[in-house]
């Protein structure tokens, strides 16, 4: 049960960084939601080979993070324990592609074994730039700026209720399994069946809670839309920030590295 | 389950996010037309959110396995909230789960709402559910619907992971037993995930009865045929569009250990800088074994030459030391943001 109570810390951990006041949580919201959503796709559009060509990109989580103060821990943390899909898939590369890609010093490395480094640093960047957005913006911030890139007003109020709300049940979910375990100690988990009950138990609690949280926000007149507060106008440091996003991310597609720096070896020897 | 940024390519996911934006923006509109009447449901639909979150803390022992598992969702929505707002509450709990716990990303969520949220609302609950569970009167054939729903949509799910990883081609898995795994995982998934949905739907039933609606089937049906037609006229012709047939893949595989014929001059310019721009080179689904088009002539890294190793070194030292600079120098500015308006903070 611990585990589960150290589960929910670490959900909240990472908006409470973003309440401090750095200067990353002052830039704005919707330039860094765009920025991590382009450092996603520029890491995606990288082929299997290109390895090396990745890592540039890593300034950007790098750089955000440390405007922004973020720890390291909370980020790579969570990242490795999402991993298990993307390296479960990308730990066949080196077994199906044993092309060689190049010798190193008398070791022969395979294309596979270069493919799945690469899938794993994109993992990494692209999962990163989302993980260092929320830590440095917040979750409330990040939905008023979807509402000002023109989401629907539905979404935009699903997603805010729906935040607000996953502490309150997931710490009903934990004080109902902490019961269980009380009850049953031979079993660590419940049977399916009892699951079931259980889970229907938490809906009902759920829906009465749905009901005394409408009541209340009839009671503050709520006409069905969450008004949000309109940030400032874009500053300086808003597109000094999208114009070094704009670079990096233009540096790492139009210069090649690798390719680079072989020819200039080329050149000297 | 979640489909995830390291596999999927940019065409790929931007064809998922249009198709999810399509179907969203459609959903918020339902919502909010019949929101009017109802307007008790946006604080359910966001406490209905949460519970997914919170049903998925509860792991439970699959029956005869031993492994554990938990309640994904979707279904249980569609079946309390209807299609429309089930969509609407999956794409947040998706949404929430990228930027926080780092399931999928955000490239990839395109992907994930189609896969978990979009097949469950619009195919399977209209589709197999409804017509299955009928008035859903009998306690029966809601286990029926249930378990079948259940089953078709994580076997859809899994079927749009492997299609959209083998779009992408970012892997050289092969198709065959990739497909196999995925949708034998997650056949057993499905039962389970029919079972306690059947489970949660009928002790409800039995606490809150007004709670689950008991829908009369009839012209419902015509327009989710309809709405089933456009779906696969246009989501799934996304696949087809950016994946050859068949006989044209096979034939690229063949070719593709073939080098290819070194291109000359200002051809060979125009395309090494034209793949250089691209952002997209993975567009005309190319083999990642096979034939680096016109580009082949220059030295890059992954042919197996003497220099490149000492090049692939120095280029990660330098990447390195660039990522490293850009970072100190951020920290830098931070604290001289820090130190400037007010006094030094101390310790730091």
């Amino acid at each position: 049960m611990g585990r589960l109570d150290t589960a929910l810390a670490h959900l909240g951990a990472l908006d409470a960084l973003a309440a401090r006041d750095t200067p990353a949580s002052r830039l704005d919201a919707r330039v860094k939601a765009l920025a991590a959503l382009a450092v996603a796709v520029t890491a995606a559009s990288f082929g299997r080979g290109d390895a090396l060509r990745l890592l540039p990109l890593a300034a950007w989580p790098v750089a955000l993070g440390a405007l922004g103060d973020v720890p390291w821990r909370a980020v790579l943390l969570r990242l490795a324990i999402a991993s298990p899909f993307a390296l479960g898939v990308a730990a066949f590369e080196p077994l199906l592609d044993r092309a060689p890609a190049f010798n190193w010093g008398g070791v022969t490395v395979s294309a596979g074994a270069v493919a799945f480094v690469t899938i794993v640093l994109k993992f990494a960047l692209a999962l990163s730039a989302a993980l260092v957005l929320v830590a440095t913006t917040g979750f409330d911030a990040v939905c008023a700026a979807l509402a000002r890139l023109g989401a629907p007003r539905v979404v935009v109020t699903q997603l805010l209720l729906l935040y607000r709300y996953l502490f309150v049940l997931a710490e009903e979910a934990i004080r109902m399994l902490r019961a269980h375990a009380l009850r049953s100690p031979d079993r660590p988990r419940p049977s399916a069946r009892t699951a079931g009950t259980l889970l229907g138990q938490l809906l009902l609690r759920t829906l009465g809670r749905g009901e005394r949280l409408h009541a209340a926000m009839r009671c503050r007149g709520f006409d069905g839309e969450l008004r949000l507060v309109r940030g400032p106008r874009l500053g300086k440091a808003d597109l000094a920030f999208a114009g070094a996003t704009a670079l990096l991310l233009a540096g790492a597609r139009l210069v090649d590295l690798p390719r680079l720096v072989a020819g200039f070896l080329g050149g000297r020897a | 389950m979640h489909m995830s940024d390291a596999l999927v390519s940019p065409a790929v996911g931007a064809a998922m996010w249009v198709a999810a934006a399509a179907f969203g923006s459609h959903a918020a509109r339902q919502v909010e037309r019949h929101g009017g009447e109802d307007e008790r449901r946006l604080p359910l639909m966001g406490v209905l959110g949460a519970f997914v979150f919170a049903a998925q803390m509860v792991n439970f022992t699959i029956p005869g396995t031993g492994s554990s598992g938990h309640l994904a969702g979707g279904l249980l929505l569609a079946v309390l909230v209807g299609p429309h707002a089930a969509f609407v509450v999956m794409a947040s709990v998706l949404a929430v789960q990228a930027l926080f716990f780092a399931d999928g990303g955000l490239l990839a969520l395109g992907c994930n709402v189609v896969n978990m949220g979009l097949f469950t609302s619009y195919l399977v609950y209209p589709l197999v559910w409804q017509p299955l569970a009928g008035d859903g009167r009998s306690r029966r054939r809601v286990f029926l619907a249930s378990i079948a729903a259940g089953v078709l949509a994580l076997q859809l799910g899994a079927l749009g992971v492997v299609l959209e990883t083998m779009t992408s081609g970012v892997t050289t898995l092969p198709f065959r037993p990739f497909a196999l795994l995925m949708q034998s995982i997650h056949l057993a998934i499905g039962v389970v995930e029919g079972l306690v949905t059947a489970l949660i739907v009928l002790a409800l039933r039995q606490a809150r009865p007004e709670l689950v609606p008991a829908r009369a089937t009839g012209q419902r049906v015509v327009a989710t045929f309809a709405v089933a037609a456009a779906l696969t006229g246009g989501a799934l012709s996304w696949f087809a569009s950016t994946r050859p047939d068949g006989l044209e893949w096979a034939t690229a595989r063949a070719a593709g250990e073939g080098a290819p014929a070194p291109a000359s001059g200002a051809r060979a310019l125009l395309a090494s800088f034209q793949e250089r721009l691209a952002l997209l080179p993975e567009y005309d689904f190319r083999r990642p074994h096979g034939a680096r088009s016109l580009d082949a002539d220059a030295p890059r890294w992954g042919s197996p030459r003497a220099g490149s190793s000492l090049a692939g070194l120095v280029g990660a030292a330098l990447s390195v030391g660039f990522v490293m600079s850009i970072g100190a120098a951020a920290r830098a500015l931070r604290r001289r943001a820090a130190g400037e308006p007010a006094t030094r903070r101390a310790g730091r």
